[in-house]
This record gives C-alpha cells, sequence and structure tokens, in this order.
C-alpha cells in the first residue's frame, strides 16, 4: 500500500501557479506546523537527554539495572513477535490471497480487528483470560505458570497489537501479483517449499519487510496493553515505555529522557529503514521496466 | 485473472489446510477467545450494574474527553494535513524532503516518548509554554493537552491518505476551471476538495479511531483528573487497580462497540470511495 502510493507521488507533481506570496504562507504555515509539532519534539528529547553530557546519559542508562533490565526485555520480546507474527503474516496472506473460500471476507476483517481495540482494553482481555481471578486463572496456578504480570502475557500482548502489520502489507501485494508464477513452479514439479523460498518469497520480500520494519517499531513502543498485563515490577516486567514512565513518575527527568532517547533513536532508524525500502524499491521496479523497455 | 482459477475446485496450489489452520487457530487464541472472553465478562453483570458502570457521572465524563478530543484533533488534523499534503505535493522549498521523511515520525515513536515530551513542553518553564502559558495557552495537564498530543498522534493519516490523491490529480480540470475564470480560491473549493473529499473523510476516521484509543501519550499529558482530564481508558486502567474487573470491562466493552463502529466506517468510506474512482 505505501510503497504504490509512494511511488506514484513523485510522477504527478504539477507546476505551482499560486502567486508567489500565497505559495510563501502556505510553505511557511507547513513549516511552523512540523516544526511545532514534529521537529521542536524530536530536537527536545535529544537536548534533555544528553544536558547532562554522553556519559552522564550512558550511567543513567547502563548503571541503573532495573533500566538495563527494561532494555534487555523489550529487545527479546519485541524480535520474539516480529517472528510470530511474520509466520501468521505469511500464513493468512497465502491462504486469503491464494484461495477462494467461505468465511474468506471474514478473515479479513477480523485480520483488522487489533487496529480498532484499544491498547488497554487489549491488555485487559488478557487478563480476564490468564489474570489470577481469569477464566483460566485457578487452572494456571495449579500447574504453576505465570502468564499475566510475568513475560507470556507481555509477549501475548504485544502480539495482538502488532498482529496485522505484516499480513496487512502483504494481502494487496500476493493479491496484485496473482497466483501465474506459483502454479508454474508447481506445475514444473517443484515442491511446495521449493516455490515458497523461489518464487514466492523473492516476490514479496520488499513488502514483507516493510511490514517487518512496522511490526517491529510499534512492538517496541508498545505502551498501554503492556501496561495492564506487566503489573509494572521494576526489573522484572517493565519494558522501556513503561520504564520511561515510571522514571517519569519518580522524578527522575533525567533517567526518564535518556530512555525515551534510546527509543526514539530506534523509531528515526524504522523511518530511515523505511525510506531506503522505499527508494530500493522503486529503483528496482525502474531497471525492470527500462530493460523491458530496451528489450525489441 | 488468476482469481478465476483459484476458483476452481482443484486449486494445484499447496498450503491451504496448513495455512488456513495456522490462521484460524492464531485468531482464535489472540482474538476470538479473549474478545469472547470480553463480552462473556461485561454478560455476567446485570442490566442495572451495567448501567451503573458505563453510566457514572465519571464514566460519562471520561467518554465525553475521549470521543470529543479525539473528535477535534481529527478535525484539526485533517486542516493541517490537507495544508501540508499540498505544500509537500505542489511546492518546491528547502527542507521539503525532510518534512516528508519526518511526517510518519508519530508512527514509529512510542506514545511514551510523545507523551513524556509534550507533557514537558508545554509548562510554564517549558520551551513553548514559556511563550504559550503566558498566552493563555495551557497546553500541560489540561484537556487542551489531550487535543494536542492527539493532533501529533493523527497528522500522519490525513497527510498520507491525502498525498497521493492530490499528487494523481489532472492538471486538465484545473487548467480548464482557470480558463473558464475561476480564481485560484474557486478553483480549490469547487475543483479540488471535492475531489479529496474521500480521502478527508478517511483520513479523519482513522485519526479519531487512533485518538479513541489512545492511552499511552495521554496519560503523561493530562495529569488524569477525574471529571476533568480523565480519558475512558485511564478509567480502565483505574478500575483495574481497584480490582473491579466487571466494571472495568463493561466500560471497555462500550470504548470497544465505539472504535468498533469507527472501523466499520472507515473500511465503508474506504470501498464506497473506490467504487467512486473505478
Amino acid at each position: 500500500m505505501h510503497l504504490s502510493s509512494r511511488q506514484t507521488k513523485r510522477a504527478g507533481r504539477m507546476v505551482a501557479n499560486e502567486p508567489l506570496w500565497l505559495r510563501m504562507i502556505l510553505i511557511s504555515l507547513a513549516c511552523l506546523t512540523a516544526t511545532v509539532l514534529i521537529i521542536v519534539p524530536l530536537v527536545y528529547v535529544f537536548v534533555q537527554a544528553f544536558a547532562d553530557g554522553p556519559s552522564a546519559w550512558w550511567s543513567q542508562l547502563f548503571d541503573d539495572p532495573d533500566t538495563r533490565h527494561a532494555v534487555f526485555l523489550t529487545l527479546t520480546i519485541a524480535p520474539l513477535t516480529v517472528v510470530l507474527n511474520t509466520v501468521f503474516g505469511l500464513a493468512a496472506a497465502w491462504t486469503i490471497t491464494k484461495f477462494r473460500f467461505p468465511g474468506r471476507t471474514l478473515l479479513m476483517t477480523l485480520l483488522d480487528m487489533p487496529f480498532a481495540v484499544s491498547p488497554v482494553v487489549a491488555g485487559l482481555m488478557f487478563v480476564l483470560l490468564f489474570g489470577m481471578q481469569g477464566y483460566f486463572g485457578p487452572a494456571l496456578r495449579e500447574w504453576n505458570i505465570r502468564i499475566i504480570f510475568a513475560w507470556p502475557g507481555l509477549v501475548l500482548a504485544t502480539t495482538f497489537v502488532t498482529l496485522p502489520f505484516v499480513a496487512r502489507e502483504l494481502i494487496p501485494l500476493m493479491q496484485a501479483l496473482g497466483s501465474d508464477e506459483e502454479l508454474a513452479a508447481i506445475s514444473l514439479g517443484a515442491s511446495p517449499w521449493q516455490m515458497f523460498w523461489r518464487v514466492t518469497l523473492p516476490n514479496i520480500k520488499w513488502g514483507l519487510l516493510f511490514g517487518i520494519i512496522q511490526c517491529h517499531a510499534r512492538a517496541i513502543g508498545e505502551f498501554g496493553a503492556v501496561k495492564v498485563v506487566s503489573g509494572g515490577i521494576s526489573g522484572e516486567t517493565d519494558t522501556m515505555p513503561l520504564r520511561v514512565e515510571k522514571l517519569f513518575q519518580e522524578y527522575n527527568n533525567p533517567g526518564s529522557f535518556a530512555v525515551a532517547s534510546v527509543l526514539t533513536l530506534i523509531a528515526l532508524a524504522t523511518l530511515g529503514a523505511r525510506i531506503l525500502l522505499e527508494r530500493w524499491a522503486e529503483y528496482q521496479i525502474q531497471s525492470m521496466t527500462s530493460e523491458q523497455e530496451t528489450k525489441p | 485473472m488468476s482469481l478465476k482459477k483459484n476458483g476452481r475446485s482443484s486449486n494445484p496450489l499447496p498450503g491451504f489446510a496448513a495455512g488456513l489452520s495456522i490462521t484460524s487457530l492464531y485468531l482464535a487464541v489472540l482474538l476470538i477467545i479473549p474478545l469472547g472472553a470480553c463480552v462473556f465478562k461485561t454478560c455476567s453483570l446485570d442490566a442495572s450494574q451495567f448501567v451503573a458502570a458505563v453510566w457514572s457521572p465519571r464514566a460519562r465524563a471520561a467518554y465525553f474527553l475521549t470521543f470529543g478530543a479525539s473528535a477535534i484533533a481529527a478535525v484539526l488534523d485533517v486542516v493541517l494535513g490537507v495544508l501540508l499534503a499540498w505544500v509537500l505535493v505542489r511546492y518546491e522549498f528547502p527542507g521539503r524532503r525532510l518534512m516528508d521523511a519526518v511526517i510518519d515520525l508519530p508512527f514509529a515513536l512510542p506514545t511514551a516518548v510523545a507523551g513524556l515530551i509534550y507533557s514537558s513542553l508545554y509548562v510554564k518553564n517549558g520551551w513553548l509554554g514559556q511563550f504559550l502559558v503566558p498566552l493563555g495557552f495551557e497546553g500541560a495537564y489540561t484537556r487542551t493537552a489531550v487535543v494536542l498530543v492527539l493532533v501529533f498522534l493523527g497528522l500522519p493519516f490525513v497527510v498520507r491518505t491525502v498525498q497521493p490523491l492530490l499528487s494523481c490529480l489532472e492538471a486538465e480540470m484545473e487548467e480548464a476551471a482557470a480558463s473558464l475564470g475561476a480564481t485560484r480560491w474557486q478553483t480549490f473549493r469547487r475543483v479540488i476538495l471535492p475531489t479529496l473529499y474521500p480521502a478527508l473523510s478517511t483520513g479523519f476516521a482513522l485519526a479519531f479511531a487512533r485518538g479513541l484509543g489512545e492511552y499511552g501519550s495521554v496519560v503523561f499529558v493530562s495529569g488524569n483528573m477525574p471529571f476533568r482530564t480523565e480519558i475512558a481508558p485511564v478509567l480502565i486502567v483505574q478500575k483495574l487497580e481497584e480490582f473491579a474487573y466487571a466494571e472495568a470491562t463493561a466500560i471497555a466493552t462500550v470504548l470497544l462497540a465505539g472504535s468498533m463502529l469507527t472501523l466499520g466506517l472507515v473500511s465503508w468510506l474506504d470501498s464506497r470511495s473506490r467504487t467512486h474512482a473505478s
């Protein structure tokens, strides 16, 4: 979705024919909006985080064992969530785009649901199921399994919130590609795995990567759902965003901004990766079409 | 094209059974059973308890703020989003690429970080607050603060839905309008704006839906005072901390219904604009 919309963007630019003064006013207003809403906050977080110099920033991050654990926890949960949702996204997109079956539309509607559910409500649902007083609570206690107020709950809640990202990116792409190439591969005797690795995956890799990047960014930043299921045990179930809140509540602003600056850096890296990916995909499509044009 | 082939009863492609079972199992565990638990828990309340939970004065104030702030923020997003999309598509100026790149920041930035930053920018001695607070603009720990942070979060939704449409507009239409004597403003009002309506309504609905569910950033900036700056998700968390699970779930169900309706509206608008376009 994103890839194709960006590609059309540059082709259609027209010569501006507004008077110069109006153009100037509109451009300044837009710059003002972007500056106040986005640029100033972005600069502010780094200024605050590095107010006492890089060494203070470093010690805020790594001398506090609870913060260290939060970094570790976030960097474990996010990749785990991405793997789960990538496997699911591939399976769902394959099933939905290559086959017609009753319930297909329902499945697509269900895929979108996590976007409509408030993260807090998402967390609440898992507490209702697996919490101490939840429906499966007594059974879990008997087996001595902790889900809520422990890392499995964090994974569940994060996975729920990021569930649609990979699938949503793959479905339109695979729909547009059709299944002719896969059919050809199968009819020529390829095994299902050969078909997947040699035909499907190379075709969808850019979309897949794009979905993974978005899923990962959201998984790292998730707050509401994780807060409800985590119970906020410092050094145990605090992820980085939760650590930001806890330090803020403890009036430890330097610590809070230090963690926030790391999260902001990850967000910037995500944006950078997306832009690079778009450029690269655009470049590939261009070189493909020019190849076709040069052929007689 | 190829979809027709799939319609045949004997589809030679592998993986249908495996794909469908993975998909349904995953959705059942993560989505259907949890949602079912939510509904089931709500049903454990009788009607009067349900009403008492979801329609208490405190809950009403929270819905009012949640829906009101989201709606105001979404309207502001539409105005600012069209401005930004217009400038990005139509004009060349230094910093255009940077602006285009940072528009997506609210998508990528963790909401807690957004909340942390916004809560300290607009206080009396903050970077922006030192100018704005003397003017009477209280952008921290007020309802204004909630709207402000929701504007930030919803902005890219509008820009990114309007931008592609604006860049595919045919120059001929505007030229025709101009040659028939329309002023630039008339052309914008009568020719360009109507073609943008579907994108605007989709962008509005997306930004609105984002605002309804938002928790992470608002919890930082609002101060969470009952009746004044408490939004519905904060109230749910509050009820959970008091172990009032049934009440929390009842409020969650109301919020769930609200956001489902918005999502339904989005897909309806989407399909309508698609049929109009074709």
